[in-house]
C-alpha cells in the first residue's frame, strides 16, 4: 500500500504530521510532504488508513 | 410532524461538560432531524458522526456563506456576525485564498517552536496562582490568560489591551448577548483593530498582522478592512474557545479522579488525554451550513436553501464511533472527534490549542497534586446555550 498526497487539495491543517510525523511533514507554507509512501505490515496500514480519514481537505489517498 | 413537536435548538447544558439530555430527541429519527431555532426557523440537526463529516467535507453542497440570508443563525448574537466577512463565513475559492495566506503561521514546526514560550508562561501563571491562593479562580488566573497571551503575541496585538478585547469577545461569543450587544461588541473590536492596523502600517512590529500588512495589504491583495475582519476572527477564536477548553478539561478531570490518576501516572498518555477531553467537552456545540441544492443526508431529503446544523457535541457522542461515549476514557482513540470541525473550515488554530492544552493540564496537575474544586460541581454554572460552552468561574483549592 502507498499513500499519495494531492498538494493542490492540501490546506495545510497538519493533521497528518500530528498523527504520523515519521511519514508526513509540511513545507514552510504548510503543504504536505510525504516522507515515506509505502506501508507494508497490516498494523502500519491500519494507521495510515486512519490518518488518511483524518485529513480535513481529503488531500490524502491510498493506492496499491 | 407539527411545529410544536419539533424540538428546539439549542438547549442549555445542566452539567458543564455533558451535552444536554434533551439532545437525545435529535436522534429519535436517525442521524438527521428537524429542529426549531429561536426565530422559529426549521433546520436539520445532524447528530451522526459520519453525516457530520459528510456535510463538513462538502463545501460545494453545504455553504458557510454567512452574508447569505439562507445561512442559519442559532442565536440573536449571530445576526451581528453576518456583517463581519472573513474566511470562516466564506466558501472556496475566497475561503481558500484567505486560508492559504495564514497557513504558514500555523504549521506544526511553527507551533512546536511556540511550546517553550507557552511552558514559561504557564509556569509563571502558576507561580502567581500559588502565591495568591488557595482559593483561586482558575478562569481569570490561568485558563483565560494562557490563550489570550499566546494569540496576542502571535498576532502582534498588545496584551495590555486584554481586558478590553476579552470582554468584547465574551459579548460576541455569549449565547445571551442580544443582537444590539453583539453588534456593539463587533463595532468596538473592529474600531480597535482598525486603529491597531493603522498604527502598524506606520510602524511595523513582528506579529502575524504585520506580516499580513506587508505581504497582502501593501501589494493590494487584501484591503485593510478585510485584514481587520480576519484579525477579529483570529483574536476572538484564538482565546475564548481555548480558555473554555482548559477550564472544562480541568473540571472534567477533577470529576473523574480515576482518569486523572491514570494521567498523572503516565505522562505519555497526555496527547491521547487531550483528544479525549476535546471530544468529551466539545466547546463549540454546533456549526451551521445551508444546502445549495436539493440533496439527501442519511436518506433524509434536504432541499436547496435548507439550514443544516452540524451538532458537534452530539456527533462526538455517536456510539457507533466512540463506544460508551458518555464515559471519559483517556486511553480511547478519540482522534476522529469533530471538536475542531472537519473539512476546509477545520479550526486553523487546532495545533496551537493542542499545545496549550497539553502544557496547561500537565503542568497544573504536576504542580498542585491536591487540586480540587472549591465548590460542588452543581454550583459551577455552565455558560449559556447558543455560545461557546464553558464555565464562568472555576474556584479551586489544593
Amino acid at each position: 500500500m502507498r499513500v499519495i498526497a494531492d498538494t493542490n487539495r492540501c490546506l495545510g491543517a497538519g493533521q497528518c504530521v500530528l498523527a504520523d510525523p515519521e511519514r508526513f511533514d509540511q513545507s514552510d507554507d504548510g503543504i504536505v510532504v510525504v516522507l515515506r509512501a509505502e506501508a507494508t505490515d497490516p498494523a502500519e496500514q491500519e494507521e495510515v488508513r486512519e490518518t488518511v480519514s483524518h485529513c480535513p481537505s481529503r488531500a490524502l489517498s491510498l493506492a496499491d | 410532524m407539527t411545529g410544536t413537536e419539533i424540538p428546539e435548538y439549542p438547549l442549555a447544558r445542566t452539567c458543564p461538560f455533558h451535552p444536554p439530555a434533551g439532545y437525545a430527541r435529535y436522534r429519535e429519527h436517525g442521524p438527521v432531524n428537524p429542529v426549531r431555532l429561536y426565530d422559529g426557523r426549521r433546520v436539520w440537526a445532524v447528530t451522526g458522526h459520519a453525516e457530520a463529516r459528510e456535510v463538513l467535507l462538502n463545501t460545494g453542497l453545504f455553504s458557510s456563506e454567512r452574508a447569505d440570508p439562507r445561512y442559519p443563525a442559532t442565536s440573536p448574537r449571530f445576526e451581528a456576525a453576518r456583517k463581519v466577512r472573513n474566511f470562516i463565513g466564506m466558501d472556496p475559492p475566497d475561503h481558500t485564498a484567505q486560508r492559504r495566506m495564514l497557513q504558514s503561521s500555523f504549521t506544526m514546526r511553527r507551533i512546536n517552536g511556540l511550546r517553550p514560550g507557552i511552558q514559561r508562561l504557564v509556569d509563571e501563571l502558576l507561580d502567581a496562582v500559588v502565591a495568591k491562593g488557595p482559593v483561586v479562580d482558575l478562569v481569570p488566573e490561568f485558563a483565560l490568560p494562557i490563550p489570550s497571551i499566546v494569540i496576542s503575541e502571535l498576532l502582534g496585538v498588545p496584551y495590555g489591551d486584554h481586558a478590553f478585547f476579552e470582554q468584547q469577545s465574551r459579548r460576541v461569543a455569549s449565547g445571551t448577548s442580544t443582537l444590539e450587544e453583539s453588534a456593539d461588541a463587533f463595532t468596538q473590536l473592529l474600531q480597535y483593530l482598525d486603529g491597531l492596523i493603522q498604527d502598524k502600517e506606520r510602524s511595523a512590529g513582528d506579529g502575524l498582522l504585520d506580516v499580513l500588512i506587508a505581504e497582502q495589504v501593501r501589494p493590494g491583495i487584501l484591503t485593510r478592512r478585510e485584514l481587520v475582519d480576519i484579525s477579529l476572527l483570529l483574536l476572538v477564536a484564538g482565546h475564548e474557545t481555548t480558555a473554555s477548553a482548559i477550564a472544562l478539561g480541568v473540571v472534567a478531570l477533577l470529576e473523574h479522579p480515576d482518569q486523572l490518576a491514570a494521567l498523572r501516572a503516565d505522562p505519555a498518555l497526555l496527547p491521547s488525554a487531550v483528544e479525549e477531553l476535546l471530544r468529551f467537552t466539545t466547546i463549540a456545540d454546533s456549526v451551521a451550513r445551508f444546502a445549495t441544492a436539493d440533496t439527501e443526508l442519511a436518506g433524509q431529503p434536504v432541499a436547496a436553501g435548507d439550514g443544516v446544523l452540524v451538532v458537534l457535541s452530539a456527533a462526538n457522542r455517536d456510539d457507533t464511533v466512540f463506544p460508551d461515549p458518555d464515559l471519559l476514557d483517556l486511553t480511547r482513540r478519540a482522534r476522529s472527534h469533530v471538536s475542531f470541525g472537519h473539512g476546509a473550515h477545520q479550526c486553523i488554530g487546532h495545533n496551537i490549542a493542542r499545545a496549550e492544552l497539553e502544557i496547561a493540564f500537565s503542568t497544573l496537575f504536576a504542580r498542585l497534586p491536591g487540586l480540587r474544586l472549591a465548590v460542588p460541581l452543581d454550583r459551577l454554572p455552565g455558560k449559556d446555550a447558543g455560545g461557546v460552552q464553558g464555565v464562568f468561574e472555576l474556584p479551586v483549592a489544593w
